[in-house]
């Protein structure tokens, strides 16, 4: 029997998978029919300060006719008052005991007005508070959001505001818009936080309309930047994850966000080391109903794996990450493409020869031309592979016995310092390796 | 004739002849070429007989380039827009698309190219290509079909003078007033030739050259000329009663349904067409949509052997007509019109030099239909007659003889292209033919060869 219950920083739910603080999570109407789709968890929709919302608040990244690749919004936190969220969340709880409900707040940087946000969320029985860092827009002005989360002293001094009054498990969830993500997971641990949620949104223009010159979404002529979500930010929020999860001054349990549509997307942030994921986009898209493919795809994929638990999946991938100077320089690949299944559309070829190291040649072949590669020039880029429409056309295959490995790192404690061009043609030709 | 089927009132023409592929939406177009791989060296530019740039004119549609995109098209094929609705584009451009390789749907080139020649059409034809100062030497074109006109356009193009002589009273050849009004319309065709107009080519309408101005006459006017002039003598079926009224032939009939004129046309109820080429089936399918209760063709092979593209086959038989393979028309009875036509049933021998097998009739199995029109659609010849008015002129297999490379013919000074050279091909090879032709044309007058 599969069990995909999680306990992300003292928070339990059913299965990894939570709403994200975001625009499905606005109302327990809303929160309550994502719980019956099979949801495990919510982070209500981002509760304190008096706002106001424009209109035209989404703009989508379309490309090459799919929609919403990625989303950006310039939504406020809820505009709705805190008394009516806050009963909404408990009678959510009192529906829902089994599943994670997670209130999200930001109120202004005043001790008081944070022991008194707090206090009145423990009171609503929820299961966790997420503190919002990350908002890059509308709320920064005003000194919360990321204006927050891109100061790691202000991170742990609001964090502990928090921490010196909660009783429940407090999650920090963080702003991409910063140069090194660690500090201010850093800053959150010194705060006395149980747990990280990463990423926010991006800081992003959609784009500009051609005709009238405005921004894309306008609102009566003017834009700004928003906050970028959706499957494009992915490679982003695992990076970045992965720097929280693999720093031992941070080791803290991770909730992952960014660009997660699919149990796949779900599994590789769980592999990194999250232990729980939250969604926004892809509901925002399709609707709640995704949660039966994400379950449904984890749970056969632990099946045909032998896993019983998230536990023994989670950060299976950490060791696998490492700094440049410690991958080995003798791992050698060369490009074949399978001639039985080339179509010939020659995509490999004009990248390789404009783009990479003109190791492809066009050769007749009946009334078409076959690309065919030349692996003695071949310096194993791989752009060829991914411009290749066609599944396993080409493949990158290994060339060298693994008899022997030299890092970087590894080469510069035998070499000469500063190393020079000389020294490293030297290594290169004993090994075979040919610059051209 | 007796017995007609009777007239059709405007709308259901226009219903019955609405176009069968209709445009694509500017969505529905921009996903399709969002779906092309943009292949390099594409295999798909190399099946088109012109050569179009097929995978980058479809990336600037999906880039939302459409005017581009309409150059890229044009300069490879000045009749683009006749040859994106009359191609056989599955035997061309869309069967070579690497997409079949994958077994999935190729892309819709022929739908994506009407695409943006309907987008340079709607906004006037604004222009694209500058032409080359004039060099003040004069080229005669005879014909104003594909052919000519992409010979025409391509010296307009270098600067050269061209002079287009037509002997009808609207150009555009076969493409104005030889295809089928639900594949495409004549407008479309006189666009083309607007465009080619607009480069600077002289058009001469109702100019018969041979009868009001001689060969000769040209020669003295231009330094060269080029002979596109298509096939002008109907094959005949050579049986009797040929001559009988409600014997037509389906070019001629073709051409007065695809006229202004659609509703003088007579058709009887009950229509034979004789042959099973890809214009036989285009009377059949226009008589039937004319109203003809009954509409067969009558061809003395079997469907193997019919040259009709598989497509055209399906689109008669959806239309309800009926197909008699193995059988001859052997004579056409009636009295003062025709009443019936007598066949007679054949068998498949051995293959002749084509490798078409042949058919022999099987003795005493004749057979009478009775019909009311008789359309014959057996093919068209070269006029000999013409082409001998031309000084050392050499014909092969009937049709005139050219240098594949240069359409150069046997006299130095003339060349030619289109159905006059292949006996009746694509309007796409015809456009391919002229545009070579032009170079051709400038290489002899520039360097001498």
């Amino acid at each position: 029997m599969i069990d995909l219950s999680i306990n992300c920083g003292g928070i339990k739910s059913p299965n990894p998978f939570w709403l994200a603080s975001g625009p499905p999570t606005n109302s327990a109407y809303q929160v309550c029919k994502a719980f019956e789709a099979g949801w495990g968890g919510a982070v209500w929709k981002t509760i304190g300060e008096a706002v106001m919302n424009v209109v035209n608040r989404y703009g989508s990244m379309d490309y090459n006719g799919q929609k919403i690749i990625g989303l950006n919004n310039i939504e406020l936190i809820s505009d709705r008052p805190v008394e009516v969220n806050l009963r909404e969340i408990a009678e959510t709880k009192k529906l829902w005991p089994d599943r994670a409900v997670i209130a999200s707040l930001m109120v202004e940087s005043k001790r008081e007005t944070w022991h008194e946000i707090v206090k009145r969320t423990i009171d609503t029985g929820c299961d966790g508070i997420e503190l919002n860092y990350g908002c890059p827009h509308g709320m920064s002005e005003r000194g919360m959001g990321s204006a927050v989360g891109q100061v790691p002293e202000y991170c742990t001094m609001i964090t502990e505001w928090v921490t010196e009054v909660s009783t429940i498990p407090v999650l920090v969830k963080l702003t991409p818009n910063i140069s090194d993500i660690r500090f201010p997971g850093r800053a959150a641990r010194k705060g006395k936080a149980n747990g990280i949620s990463l990423i926010n949104t991006i800081n992003t223009i959609m784009g500009v309309d051609l005709d009238t010159f405005e921004l894309n979404p306008s609102v009566d002529g003017k834009g700004g930047h928003g906050g970028y979500a959706g499957p494009a930010v992915k490679p982003i929020a695992l990076n970045m994850v992965s720097q929280v999860a693999a720093d031992t001054e941070i080791n803290l349990p991770i909730s992952a966000i960014g660009g997660i549509s699919t149990w796949r997307d779900a599994l590789e942030f769980i592999l990194l080391g999250a232990s729980s994921v939250q969604v926004c986009t892809a509901v925002m898209h399709y609707g709640f109903r995704i949660i039966e493919d994400m379950t449904e795809g984890l749970t056969h994929w632990m099946e045909e794996k032998n896993y019983r638990t998230l536990d023994e999946v989670r950060g299976k991938s950490l060791k696998c990450i490492s700094e440049f100077g410690n991958l080995n320089l003798l791992y050698k690949a060369v490009a074949r493409i399978d001639e039985s299944k080339c179509i010939q559309c020659n995509l490999c070829y004009i990248a390789c020869n404009d783009a990479a190291h003109q190791c492809i040649d066009l050769l007749p072949h009946g009334e078409k031309n076959q690309p065919t590669v030349r692996e003695s020039d071949c310096v194993g880029c791989r752009l060829c592979f991914i411009v290749c429409p066609v599944e396993k056309c080409i493949s990158m295959v290994r060339l060298d016995d693994a008899s022997e490995t030299i890092t970087w790192n590894e080469l510069m404690k035998q070499m000469p310092q500063p190393v020079t061009w000389e020294a490293l043609r030297q290594f290169q030709h004993k090994h075979g390796i040919e610059i051209h | 004739m007796k017995n007609l089927a009777p007239k059709l009132t405007a709308e259901e023409y226009e219903e019955n002849f609405a176009e069968l592929h209709p445009p694509l939406s500017e969505d529905s177009a921009v996903a399709e070429a969002n779906r092309c791989l943009y292949c390099f060296d594409s295999p798909c530019m190399k099946a088109c007989p012109t050569h179009i740039d097929v995978s980058t004119f479809i990336k600037k549609i999906a880039s939302g380039n459409i005017k581009g995109s309409a150059k890229t098209i044009l300069s490879s094929n000045w009749v683009a827009l006749t040859c994106a609705k009359a191609c056989p584009v599955d035997q061309l451009c869309e069967g070579a698309c690497v997409f079949n390789d994958r077994g999935e749907s190729p892309i819709q080139i022929g739908r994506l190219q009407r695409y943006a020649m309907d987008w340079y059409v709607e906004r006037g034809m604004p222009p694209l290509f500058t032409p080359a100062p004039k060099n003040g030497k004069s080229v005669g074109v005879i014909g104003g079909g594909p052919a000519g006109l992409a010979c025409a356009a391509e010296l307009a193009l270098m600067g050269y003078d061209a002079t287009i002589y037509e002997a009808k009273h609207e150009p555009g050849g076969l493409d104005t007033w030889g295809i089928a009004p639900y594949k495409m319309k004549r407008q479309d065709s006189l666009n083309e030739v607007t465009i080619v107009g607009r480069l600077g080519v002289t058009i001469k309408t109702g100019v018969y050259v041979g009868g009001n101005i001689s060969i000769e006459e040209l020669l003295n006017n231009h330094d060269a000329i080029f002979l596109g002039v298509g096939l002008q003598t109907p094959a005949r079926l050579r049986i009797p009663g040929e001559e009988l009224p409600g014997v037509h032939d389906a070019l001629y009939f073709i051409e007065k349904v695809t006229s202004r004129k659609w509703n003088s046309v007579d058709v009887g109820k009950r229509v034979a067409v004789i042959g099973a080429g890809n214009t036989a089936i285009d009377a059949a399918t226009e008589a039937k949509r004319l109203g003809a209760e009954q509409v067969m063709i009558i061809y003395r092979r079997s469907k193997d052997e019919m040259s009709a593209y598989d497509f055209e086959y399906e689109l008669a038989k959806s239309d309800g007509v009926v197909f008699h393979f193995l059988a001859a028309p052997k004579r056409i009875l009636g009295s003062s019109h025709v009443e019936a036509i007598e066949c007679v049933r054949m068998k498949l021998g051995v293959p002749d030099y084509r490798g078409k097998r042949i058919a022999e009739p099987i003795p005493n199995s004749e057979f009478q239909i009775p019909v009311d029109m008789v359309i014959k659609a057996v093919g068209q010849a070269t006029e000999q007659n013409f082409f001998s008015h031309i000084p050392n002129l050499k014909m092969e297999n009937g049709n005139v003889w050219v240098n594949p490379e240069t359409c150069q013919t046997n006299n130095a000074k003339f060349f030619a292209g289109g159905d006059c050279i292949n006996g009746g091909k694509e309007v796409v090879n015809a456009a391919a033919d002229g545009k070579k032709a032009a170079h051709g044309i400038d290489n002899f007058l520039t360097v001498g060869i």
